[in-house]
C-alpha cells in the first residue's frame, strides 16, 4: 500500500464529514481531519528513505537529510489551524445562543 | 521498509479513528476520537524524521481538545432524528468520495515515488543553511530566515483570528457580567 493513497483516503473521510453531517460540531471535527491529512501529505512528500532529521550536530558527519522546507511550512500551517479552530468554535457558540441548536438544517435566516 | 509498515498501520488506524469520530452519537467521545487522530499524526511525524513538528502537533492537539471540550460538552445536545433526505445525502457523499478515490489512482502513480523527493530548492537550504544563518536546526533556519516573511504572515493571521474570536464572543462576556440573557 502506498502511504500517499492512504493519506488521501484520510482526507476524503474529512470531505465525507463536511458533506454528509448536519451537526455543526461534527463539521468542525471534519475540518480538523482535513487539516491533519493535508499537513501529513506535505511531510510525506518531503520524506527521503534512510535519511536523517535535518538538525546538524557538532563533529558528526551526517548522511543524507530529509527535506526541511515542507516541515517548516507545515509548522506554520499547524499554528494557523489552531487559530481557525478557535474562531470556528466561537462562531458555533454564538449560533447556538441565537438559534438554540447545532442542526444546520434548522439554522436559517443567515443573512448579513 | 519498516518505516512503510509502521506508516501504513498508523494511517489505517487514523482513518478508522476519524470514521469513529464522525459517526459516534456522544460529543465527548467523538472529540476524544479526534484527539486520537491528532496524536497519530504526531507519531507519524516522528517516524518521518520531523521531531519539531511532532512536538508542535502534540501541543496543538492538547489545546484543541481543551477548546472543544470547554465549548461543546456542557451544551444541551440534541440528538437529531435522521431524516430521509440526510440519509440519501450520506449515501451520495460516500459514493462521490469513493469515486474520487478511484479516479485519483492514476495521479499517485505519476507522483515521485515515496522516499525519493525532488528537492530542487531544499538542496540549497541543506548545503548552505548552517553557513548562511548560523542555525544548527535547519528547519528553524528555513522558518526564521529563508522564509521569514511567511512566518510574519502566520503571526498576522493568528492575531487576526484571536481578534475575530474576541469580537464574536464579546457580547457573551458582557452578558455574563450583566447577568442578563442576550436576546
Amino acid at each position: 500500500m502506498n502511504p500517499y493513497v492512504l493519506c488521501f483516503a484520510l482526507f476524503l473521510v474529512g470531505v465525507y464529514g463536511v458533506l454528509a453531517k448536519r451537526d455543526l460540531i461534527k463539521i468542525i471535527l471534519a475540518l480538523g481531519i482535513l487539516g491533519y491529512a493535508a499537513n501529513l501529505f506535505l511531510v510525506l512528500v518531503g520524506y527521503r528513505a534512510d535519511a536523517h532529521y535535518p538538525i546538524l550536530e557538532p563533529g558528526v558527519q551526517l548522511g543524507p537529510m530529509v527535506d526541511p522546507l515542507p516541515q517548516a511550512l507545515v509548522l506554520t500551517s499547524i499554528v494557523i489551524e489552531l487559530g481557525t479552530t478557535a474562531l470556528m468554535v466561537a462562531l458555533a457558540i454564538r449560533l447556538f445562543q441565537k438559534y438554540g441548536t447545532f442542526d444546520i438544517s434548522n439554522i436559517r435566516r443567515l443573512r448579513g | 521498509m519498516l518505516t512503510d509498515l509502521w506508516l501504513n498501520f498508523l494511517l489505517l488506524f487514523m482513518i478508522f479513528a476519524s470514521i469513529v469520530a464522525l459517526e459516534l452519537k456522544d460529543v465527548l467521545s467523538s472529540i476524544i476520537a479526534l484527539g486520537v487522530v491528532g496524536l497519530g499524526v504526531s507519531v507519524s511525524f516522528l517516524i518521518l524524521q520531523a521531531p519539531d513538528l511532532a512536538i508542535v502537533q502534540f501541543l496543538f492537539e492538547i489545546f484543541a481538545l481543551i477548546i472543544l471540550i470547554l465549548a461543546f460538552v456542557k451544551k444541551p445536545f440534541h440528538d437529531f432524528a435522521p431524516s430521509v433526505q440526510s440519509r440519501w445525502m450520506s449515501v451520495l457523499a460516500v459514493i462521490a468520495v469513493l469515486a474520487v478515490l478511484g479516479l485519483s489512482w492514476e495521479v499517485f502513480r505519476l507522483m515521485p515515488p515515496f522516499g525519493e523527493p525532488l528537492m530542487k530548492t531544499s538542496q540549497f537550504y541543506l548545503e548552505n543553511g548552517a553557513a548562511k544563518t548560523g542555525a544548527a536546526n535547519l528547519v528553524s533556519s528555513v522558518v526564521l530566515d529563508f522564509r521569514g516573511y511567511d512566518t510574519f504572515g502566520e503571526v498576522t493571521i493568528l492575531f487576526t483570528a484571536i481578534l475575530g474570536t474576541f469580537a464574536v464572543l464579546r457580547s457573551t462576556i458582557k452578558d455574563k457580567h450583566a447577568g442578563g440573557k442576550h436576546e
